[in-house]
């Protein structure tokens, strides 16, 4: 219960102006830019524009310097500006197929058409801390080899020419958009799908190890995991044609799982989907495994149970800002509820101390 | 001699430039053609969709940032800036680039602004394949045990 109390605004003033100064840490040490932060910390940067489920590296930069480094604070400010922005309409499906992609890499195929392209990635280092970093870093210069100019084929696609995985049935349906509408269970795959792209990473990725660990086990291989550009096509109703509007960079990760079949289907290979804003490739993982564990009922698999199985649980605890906002709620004045709750504590008290004051008689009655 | 363009090609084009290399290039063509507005830049968002497993139906990945006006220059052309971010400036540009590139300014503005953005972009574009190209795997086969 809340009820207005009036004072502390003096308090919380210099609170923030404190917290402007803290900000800004030691005045000797040059203050950060936002194209700093665009630039020298993207994968920060990429993880607020997929969890504030919003595309623009700019804001983004800026809300990492607003909230201090905070990164649930930035996603917070990132949720909150976007639901100022009028929606101009929906893209085209973007076509991954299509994408530039700076990182190609499938663990089931070796020699896939397009080959392994490993891109910047933190792989095979040795996570030894690099004390060059510390000094005035020189600039490396990355090698080039001969451009791959045709777009890269999706690897599921080969399985799918011989039948052994599930197929995805295009369809243009309109997909429902949490945003809009309160989200009702049981959901759909592509409401779950909007919910695990922007839901927390760590939340995610811990429900995506407990189904490699054994609950509700389905036996993921990567089959591909890119990260590139691809362009965003929308129809703009004045010209009646469509135009690229922009370009997104993404991390797309499609699972390959063991399937026995079931009642409904044959053995064959089936499918979990992971695709996510930025170079963001832990998440993207995670989200295909969670993806693959949630299908069980269309795929007339058992229900064991599983965490990762239940959609009520994973879709209503996966968004960091609805937990942070309701869990840090009870930080603020709770006076009135607790005088209440004291109250009571005294009122039990009082009649347990009188049962105790008197327990001969009753226990011989 | 220059390939006649689309419409679609060059907003597309205007959509994903550099901003700083738009306003360099528009500021070197000398233009300041006269124009009402239709509509003034607006900041927006966009849902971006994506396919299930790629292929599939549709799904709501997110947002992202667009800027978008209409102006119409005097005793000519209207023109529709639609562009990734927060930037109106830029979209501004970008209209105006679109109202004079229906008329007989056509040929020019390809020739000082388009291609050279379109130059500048599929540079971009090759610099990261080549990097790309230089992390590709090369498997060998290490020397057999048998014999």
């Amino acid at each position: 219960m809340y009820v207005a109390v009036k004072g502390g605004e003096r308090a919380i003033n210099n609170a923030h102006a404190w917290l402007a100064e803290e900000r800004r840490g030691d005045t000797d040490v040059a203050e950060l830019s936002i194209a700093q932060i665009r630039e020298q910390l993207s994968l920060a940067v990429n993880r607020v524009m997929a969890e504030g489920s919003l595309y623009d590296p700019d804001l983004a930069a800026l809300a990492i310097k607003q909230s201090r480094g905070d990164l649930i604070e930035a996603i917070f400010l990132i949720r909150a500006y976007r639901t100022t922005l009028p929606r101009f309409g929906a893209s085209e499906p973007v076509d991954t197929a299509a994408m530039a992609c700076d990182r190609r890499v499938s663990a089931t195929f070796k020699d896939a058409p397009g080959g392994q392209v490993l891109g910047p990635t933190f792989d095979y280092t040795h996570r030894l801390l690099d004390f060059a970093l510390a000094a005035e870093g020189e600039e490396t210069v990355a090698p080039k080899g001969e451009p791959r100019e045709e777009p890269t084929p999706h690897i599921t696609e080969f399985l799918n020419q011989e039948g052994l995985i599930q197929t995805e049935v295009e369809s243009d349906e309109v997909p429902g958009d949490l945003t809009r509408e309160p989200l009702e269970l049981p959901s759909t795959r592509p409401l779950r799908l909007q919910a695990l792209t922007r839901g927390d990473e760590g939340f995610v990725l811990s429900m995506a190890y407990s189904t490699q660990r054994g609950y509700a086990r389905n036996h993921a291989f990567v089959g591909e995991l890119r990260i590139g550009k691809v362009p965003v096509e929308m129809e703009i109703p004045e010209l009646g044609f469509s135009i690229e509007i922009g370009e997104v960079e993404l991390t797309e990760c499609e699972t390959v799982n063991q399937f026995q079949g079931s009642k409904t289907e044959p053995p064959q290979f089936t499918r979990g989907y992971g695709l996510v804003f930025g170079q963001t490739e832990r998440k993207a993982i995670s989200m295909a495994l969670v993806d693959r564990a949630l299908r069980w009922k269309e795929l007339g698999e058992d229900n064991l149970g599983a965490p990762a199985q239940d959609e009520e649980f994973v879709l209503y605890h996966s968004d960091n800002i609805q937990a942070t906002g309701f869990l840090e709620h009870i930080k603020l004045p709770h006076y009135v509820d607790f005088q209440s709750e004291l109250e009571l504590i005294r009122k039990l008290r009082r009649e347990a101390d009188a049962r105790n004051a008197a327990p001969v008689r009753e226990a011989a009655e | 001699m220059t390939d006649e363009i689309t419409r679609k090609s060059w907003m597309s084009l205007l959509a994903k430039a550099p901003a700083a290399s738009l306003e360099k290039l528009w500021v070197a063509t000398g233009l300041s053609p006269d124009y009402g507005w239709l509509r003034a830049p607006e900041i927006g968002a966009t849902m971006v969709r994506a396919r299930m497993g790629g292929t599939g139906a549709p799904f709501n990945l997110g947002e992202m940032t667009v800027t978008r006006c209409s102006l119409q220059i005097d005793g000519g052309a209207v023109g529709h800036g639609y562009v990734q971010g927060r930037d109106k400036a830029k979209a501004t540009t970008a209209a105006l680039v679109d109202a004079l590139m229906q008329g007989e300014m056509a040929q020019s503005l390809q020739a000082a602004v388009i291609e050279p953005l379109m130059a500048e972009m599929t540079a971009a574009k090759t610099d990261r394949a080549a990097k790309a190209a230089a992390t590709k795997v090369d498997f060998f086969t290490m020397a057999r045990g048998e014999d």
